[in-house]
Order: C-alpha cells, then structure tokens, then sequence
C-alpha cells in the first residue's frame, strides 16, 4: 500500500466555499464526540453553546461586542494574508494600542472633554502600527523572518503592561490591585442599545470590513496584494515593490489591532488591567482564514468565533464544561479548516504497488 | 579495442539491449518526444545529443520510468517492457544518475547509498565493503564513512554512480554529468565509463558538449525540437558538423531578413532606443550566473536577436533590462535616451519599454487572475486605467478584448482565468497586451518557446511588424531557426558575457552553435 497525495488539476471551487461550512459540521462531529467522552449532556452543551446567546438581548450585545474585536482585526490580518505577510503577533498590537490609548486616559483623567477620546483613539492606532513596524523593518530592511518576530514581541508587550500596572500606572487608590485608575466618562464609550453593553466599536467594525472590501476589490494597492499573494514574480514583473506591501500590511494591521485593543479598555473594561483580551489577537487568526480572507466573510467568522467564547462561557457555568473546551472549539475549527481546504486542493490516493517486489 | 568489443557485443547480441518504436510524449501542446527511435547495443556508449529544449530528458525519464510514454513501445532485449515506475526500471538493471544529486548532506556516504537502494544489506558493514570494493574496482575513491557536506561535487557525483554500480547495471543513464565537473575529474569520470562499457554494460550519455562526445561515445543520436535528426558515429564527425546538426542548418524563413538587409536604410539609420554599456549584475542565488559588463543597443525598427544555452544569464539580463533587479548606475541604460538603470519596471514602462518574460504562468501572468486583470499588470499605466488610486476595470476588460480579438487568443473572454488558456493562447495574449500598447522598444524572451506552428507563425510575424513600425526589439532566444528568421543582428551571451552583436547575414549556424558552446570570437575565425 503506498500513500500519495497529489494536487487537482483544479481546485474544487464549489468545494472551496463549502469547507467553512464543512469545517464547522466536523467541529460540532468532534465536540459531541468528547462531549460523550467527558460524561456531559452533548445535546445540553451544544444549546448552550450556540442557542443560548442568542436567547437575550443583553447575550446579543455580549456576541457582538466580542465579534467586533474579532472582526476589525481579522481583517487587518487577512490584507497581510493575501500579500504572503505573516503578521501572528496582532495580540501583542492590540496591548500596546491599549497601552497608549490608556496613556492619553491616565494622562487626562482630571479632565474632560469631547477630545478627549478621538486622541485616545489615534494613541491607540498609533500603539498598534508601532509595535507592528518593529517586524516590519526587520522584514523590509533584513528579510528576518516576520512570523517568529511579531509573534514573540506579543510576549513582550504582555510584560511591558504588566509593568505598567503593577508599577508606575497603578491606581493611587486601588488597594494595591495590579489595575490603573478608571477612566472617566470622556474616555469611555457610551453605550449605544439599552439592556446591552454594545458600542460604537460594532459599527466601527461594519464600517471597517466595507472599507477594506473597496480597498481590496477596487483599487490599485487590492491589486497589488492579490497579486503578490498569488503570484510574488508576477507583481515585480509589474513594478509592484515588495517591501512597500511589508510596510503596508502591517500598519494596517497593527493600526487595527491598537484600535481594537482601544475600544477593549475604553469600552467593556474602562480601565488598564495586566490582561486586557481572552486572546482576540490570536483568535483573530482563525477568523481570517475561516472568512476566506475576505472581509464580508470575516464578518460573519468573526460572529461565529465570538458566539464560542460567550457560549463557552455559559457551558461552563450550566453544564461544568472545563475552561479549555472554548479554545478546543476553536483549534478544532481551524484544524478541520486546513485539513478540508487542503483535500479541496489535493486528493488523497492509496494505491497498491504497481510492482509486487519479488 | 573498443571496436573489438564492440563487434563481439553485436554478434552475441543481434537484438539491442534497449529499444524505442515512436515514442510520444507530450505536455498539453507542446510535443516534447514526437516518435522517438532509439537502439541501444550492449557494452555501447550511446550519446544523446540536443540543445536545452530538444527533448532528451523526457525521453530518458520515460525509459527510467519516471515519465509514461502517451504513444510508442520501449523494448528491453527485444520484448515490450514498459517501466511503470523507477524500481521496475532498476531490476530490469537500469540505473541513472541525474544532473541533480538527490543526497542528504547530514548522512555519511554509506548511508545516503543505502537509502538509495532497493535491497541494501542491512548490516552495515556488509554495505560499506562493498562500496570500497566497487568503488576500488572502478577507479572511483570514495570513503563510505564521510558525510556528504564534506565532499566536493565530483566526489557526490560518485556516489550516485557506485549507487547504480552496485545494482550490477545493464544500462546506465548518465544526464550531463560533466556540466559540475573538472577537467581532471571528467578524465577520471570517462575513465570508468569506458571501463564499464568494456565490460558489456551499454551506457547513454545525454550531453550539448559536442568535443566530449567526439571523445567518449561510439554512436549519437541527435535530438531536435523533439525529433531524431541523425543518427551518426560521432568520431566520423567533427564539431562543426555535430553543431550543425544539433541547431540544424536550414533557413527556415529568414528571407524578410535577408530581402531587408541590403534595402533598409530607415532601420540602420534609426535612432537608438535602447542603449545598454556596461551593465553588470550579480547572481541572485549561490549557484546563479550574473551578467556582466553587458554592452549594445538597438534602434528603432530593428531586431536584436540575443542567443545562447540555457542558464547562461538570460535570466538575469532579463531581469535587469526590465528594472525587476536594478543596476547601480543610472547610465548603463538608456530608454529612448533617458537613463533608466535605476527605474524599477513601472517607471520604465512609462519611458516606453515593454517585457515579455520567459516564464508565462506566475511572471508574465498571474493564472489565477481573469484576463482582464492581468492586462492591468503591465498596461495600468500607459493606458490610463487608474484614476486616483482606483481602478478602471471597464478599460481593462475593452483592452483585454482587443487583444483577444487582434492575436486570436482562444479563450472564453476576458473574463477567462489566465491559467485556462494553454500555452500558445496564453502567450499570444502576453505578447498582445505588450505590443498593442506600442512600446519603443520590446524584450522579449523566449516567444515562441513550447507553442504550436501557428501560434508561432502569428507571433512571429507580430514582432516583425512591430520592429516595421518603428519599435526597438530584443529577442532573448535558444530557438536558433527562429533568431535567424527574426534579427538583423545577432549576440550570444555565455557565462553572462554577450559577445558583439553581429548582422545576422555575415553569420553561419556552427559560428553561433560554437560562440553558444563558450568559444571565443578570435576562435570562431
């Protein structure tokens, strides 16, 4: 018996669009499965995973309010994607767009004022696209491989907060609690549907995903980036510079993943504490890849994602699910999304020799 | 004495060791082996003779198995023995050496060997006395304990070699060994080889370098655009005559060339448009080949033709006329009088030059992309299909459609992915996005390289129109017919070196076939 893996003539399009869905049927396949394994109730866990949220007003926003993270940096990561640019480390970028927005907020916490959160706003844009210019210099100026460097400044960043907070940011009267001063109304998001924490981060986030689609399917620089994507000797062929792409996918992304983290500390949590997201940065990742790199799809990933970690939630308190089932959820899905996408492109052959050996 | 052996081996054996009748094979249009016959007699070293394109891979990776012929019957001793794979190949006792090594650097010698074979002796030290043995045998010293990465090119070289000696081969398959070699090594290496043929095993010796062929082999058989040409002794023959065959000595249609040559004042006197002096750049990848102190220029009307093997640096000159790599000094050159050695290739595109480059799928066009899309590649800008940063894709479709419409590409439309077109079609395309934008001057590589007659009838005849208008035209090219047809001067580059380009009229087809073989000009006269 002899194994061989060969590529389609074509890759399966019908077969490319489904496997998000196919993806997502497995992953609920495997779930039941260790569900059964763990001795819960399956079909209770799998209510209170993906009907439940959707059961209140309130439990609506949560979804959305998680979904937007997702969303605006998933479609940051998916520009970079497309263009062959690997930035893994939006976690770190989203830390330290809240570390600056937060920055403006402590600097300003005695005062108030319209302008107050427009500036923090653009510190937090500002936080993300600098420490995402990190591996993009090193990428652009050395070839220094992108992946392990945006990756590992994550860890970085994570530690420059916890300095922070624990140290020189500390709230004066917090009782010695690792968290900042709260801040105050002109640095906070309001809340835009009453019974719900949602805010102006979710139609930011729509506004967002309409944008990049224009700036992906209409213009020139969309071009560019499908076209290095696919093909990185046809777009030097056509004039289009490399490192301009570099430069370009990680401040957007990086822009984007400050602006989330912006919107995380002004929004839900109103204040800067050592560990700001359940990892949106990295959970971002997957929503990328499972919207196709596109941002319509991405909207919709984005909610799915999100409706992980608010069901996740509420399967842990009804039904005693571990902690560790909402990430499991989510490897799951990605797991089975590259394993169908990859049977979308190739097909598996098992052959018996032609030649018995003698 | 190797006639002696020679006569003895046909006696006993009337019938060849390995046969071929009409072998076939072809990859989408293009027909890379077009009814091969081929006769191997034991104890014969048999060379396979032929320009980069001509066909002799294909037909050796179908008698190793590697390849399934789509027509044609292979014989092995006078009966039918299709090689359905490399091992069926190996136990009829075929073995090939490759021009590339397939050896793991981090393991020793004895272990890659092992590796290699089908039966290896499973103690160790069984294999690596036989590896001494052959190896001592043959006159090919090898220690079965060093590690690859120790060991110079020649010596890898011998360890494929005491891989297939140690199989007892009938027939050995050697794919250019020589081109990594030293001289001192290739003594050493035909040494073995002749050697081995003495003891009855056939050897086919694929190889372009006529004079080690003159030296080595008993019979050549000489492959051309996929054809059998001749079949000749080669020690009958000289050089000169093997070049012949190998380039081939018609004139296929270089009348408009030679009907032009006397009359056309205007081209001569045109002005130039592309000027190129001293231009250098070096290789990109460890074992590449940069250009260097590459001088010429061409006018408006007339057609450069630029010769020469594969690997030679085609490439990179490509590379560097384009603006993909840029030179370090602005004036080494000039578009239309303007210094464009440090202009990247969208900004030359505007000072009036157009590049078709070798490759179709993935450099000249993106097989993914629609048509349509792929004009916006190189025509986005000289054409007006951006306003402001977005794009004018309506523009881009029309422009698609006229030149599917102009060069008879077959498509489904503009909307067609790139990569569903085949290749004629695709490069009649490539070709018709350049020339419709009236460039000043055109490179082209490779044009006709794997397409159909008629598409090469069709883009042929497109560049000589061009030039007619007034257009400056590179063609970088290994098709010789075709450069003839085409130029009216011709250079040939070697070793990233461009001789001094020269009418087309004053030069015979051995002159080039022994410039492109790396002699030197005073050689040639």
């Amino acid at each position: 018996m002899a194994i061989r893996i060969e590529k389609r003539a074509a890759a399966s399009l019908p077969l490319l669009y489904a496997t998000p869905l196919l993806a997502l049927g497995l992953t609920l396949l495997a779930g039941v499965v260790l569900f059964l394994a763990l001795g819960v109730d399956a079909g209770a866990a799998l209510y209170h995973i993906f009907i439940e949220p959707f059961e209140t007003l309130s439990s609506i926003g949560e979804v959305l309010i998680k979904a937007a993270p997702l969303v605006m940096i998933g479609i940051g990561l998916a520009i970079g994607f497309r263009a062959n640019v690997w930035n893994i480390g939006a976690e770190g970028q989203l830390t330290l767009g809240a570390v600056a927005s937060g920055g403006v907020a402590l600097a300003f916490w005695h005062e108030t004022g319209v302008w107050i959160f427009p500036l923090m706003v653009l510190a937090g844009i500002l936080g993300g696209m600098a420490w995402a210019a990190i591996p993009a210099f090193l990428k652009a100026r050395f070839n220094v491989n992108e992946i392990l460097t945006s990756l590992m400044l994550t860890y970085v960043a994570a530690l420059f907060l916890s300095t922070l907070v624990y140290g020189p940011w500390k709230d004066p009267q917090g009782f010695n609690f690792p968290q900042s001063r709260m801040f105050n109304d002109s640095e906070t998001l309001s809340l835009l549907v009453e019974g719900t924490r949602i805010h102006a981060g979710v139609p930011a986030a729509i506004v967002i995903a309409l944008l990049a689609y224009v700036l992906l399917e209409r213009t020139v620089t969309g071009f560019e980036i499908r076209v290095a994507g696919l093909a990185p000797a046809a777009a030097r062929h056509a004039g289009f510079r490399e490192n301009r792409l570099v430069w370009l996918s990680f401040l957007v992304s990086g822009g984007l993943a400050g602006l989330a983290g912006t919107l995380e500390v002004a929004g839900p949590i109103g204040q800067l504490v050592p560990v700001i997201t359940p990892g949106y940065g990295f959970t971002a990742i997957i929503v990328a890849f499972l919207g196709r790199l596109h941002p319509i799809g991405i909207l919709a990933s984005g909610l799915l994602m999100a409706l992980t970690y608010v069901g996740g939630e509420n399967a842990q308190i009804a039904v005693g699910l571990p902690r560790a089932a909402t990430g499991m959820f989510q490897g799951l899905l990605l797991f089975f999304l590259l394993a169908t996408d990859f049977l979308a492109r190739y097909r598996v052959r098992i052959a018996a020799r032609a030649e018995a050996r003698p | 004495m190797r006639t002696d052996t020679d006569s003895i081996a046909r006696d006993v054996a009337a019938v060849p060791l390995l046969e071929t009748h009409g072998l076939v094979k072809r990859f989408g249009a293009l027909v890379a082996n077009d009814h091969i016959d081929l006769a191997v007699r034991p104890g014969e070293i048999h060379a396979l003779l032929g320009e980069n394109g001509a066909g002799k891979s294909t037909l050796v990776k179908m008698l190793y198995g590697l390849l399934q012929p789509d027509a044609g019957q292979i014989l092995w001793q006078g009966d039918p023995a299709p090689a359905a794979e490399p091992r069926a190949a190996r136990q009829r006792g075929i073995g090939m050496v490759f021009q590339h090594f397939s050896l793991f650097e981090a393991m020793t010698v004895a272990e890659n060997v092992a590796l290699g074979l089908d039966d290896a002796p499973r103690d160790a030290r069984v294999l690596a006395k036989r590896i001494r043995d052959v190896s001592a045998a043959y006159g090919l010293p090898l220690d079965p304990a060093r590690y690859v990465h120790d060991l110079s090119v020649g010596e890898r070289q011998r360890i494929e070699i005491v891989r297939c000696l140690l199989q007892a081969p009938r027939l050995l398959i050697m794919d250019e060994p020589t081109s990594v070699l030293t001289p001192q090594e290739v003594d050493r290496l035909f040494a073995t080889l002749r050697q081995l043929a003495a003891e009855g095993c056939a050897i086919l010796y694929i190889s372009h370098k006529l004079e080690e062929i003159r030296s080595l082999c008993d019979r050549a058989t000489i492959l051309r655009g996929g054809r059998v040409v001749a079949a000749c002794d080669p020690q009958a023959e000289t050089a000169r005559s093997l070049a012949a065959l190998m380039v081939g000595s018609e004139f296929r249609t270089a009348e408009r060339r030679a009907a032009d040559a006397g009359g056309d004042a205007g081209a001569d006197a045109g002005a130039p448009r592309l000027e190129v002096a001293g231009l250098s750049l070096a290789a990109e990848a460890a074992h590449g080949v940069g250009i260097a102190d590459v001088s010429f220029a061409v006018a408006a009307g007339e057609i450069l033709g630029i010769a020469g093997v594969a690997g030679n640096g085609q490439g990179e000159l490509l590379a560097a006329l384009a603006g993909e790599r840029l030179s370090d000094t602005a004036a080494s050159l000039r578009i239309n009088g303007e210094p464009a050695g440090r202009l990247g290739p969208s900004r030359r595109r505007r000072l009036g030059l157009g590049i078709v480059p070798e490759e179709r799928n993935g450099h000249g066009a993106v097989p993914e992309l629609s048509l349509a899309d792929n004009v916006l590649l190189t025509a986005r800008d000289r054409l007006g299909m951006v306003a402001r940063g977005f794009l004018d894709r309506p523009a881009a479709r029309r422009y698609a459609e006229k030149v599917i419409a102009a060069f008879d590409v077959r498509c489904k439309g503009p909307e067609a992915p790139a990569g569903s077109l085949s290749g004629g079609n695709l490069q009649k395309f490539i070709i018709g996005r350049e020339i419709l934008q009236e460039p000043d001057v055109l490179v082209v590589a490779q044009p006709t390289w794997g397409i159909d007659a008629a598409a090469v009838a069709t883009v042929q005849q497109a560049l000589l129109d061009l030039a007619a208008r007034g257009c400056a035209v590179v063609v970088i090219s290994q098709d010789l017919d075709e450069l003839l047809a085409l130029s009216d001067r011709i250079a040939v580059i070697h070793g990233g070196r461009l001789s001094a380009p020269r009418p087309t009229v004053s030069l015979t087809v051995d002159e080039i076939g022994l410039l492109m073989g790396g002699a030197s000009v005073a050689a040639v006269h």
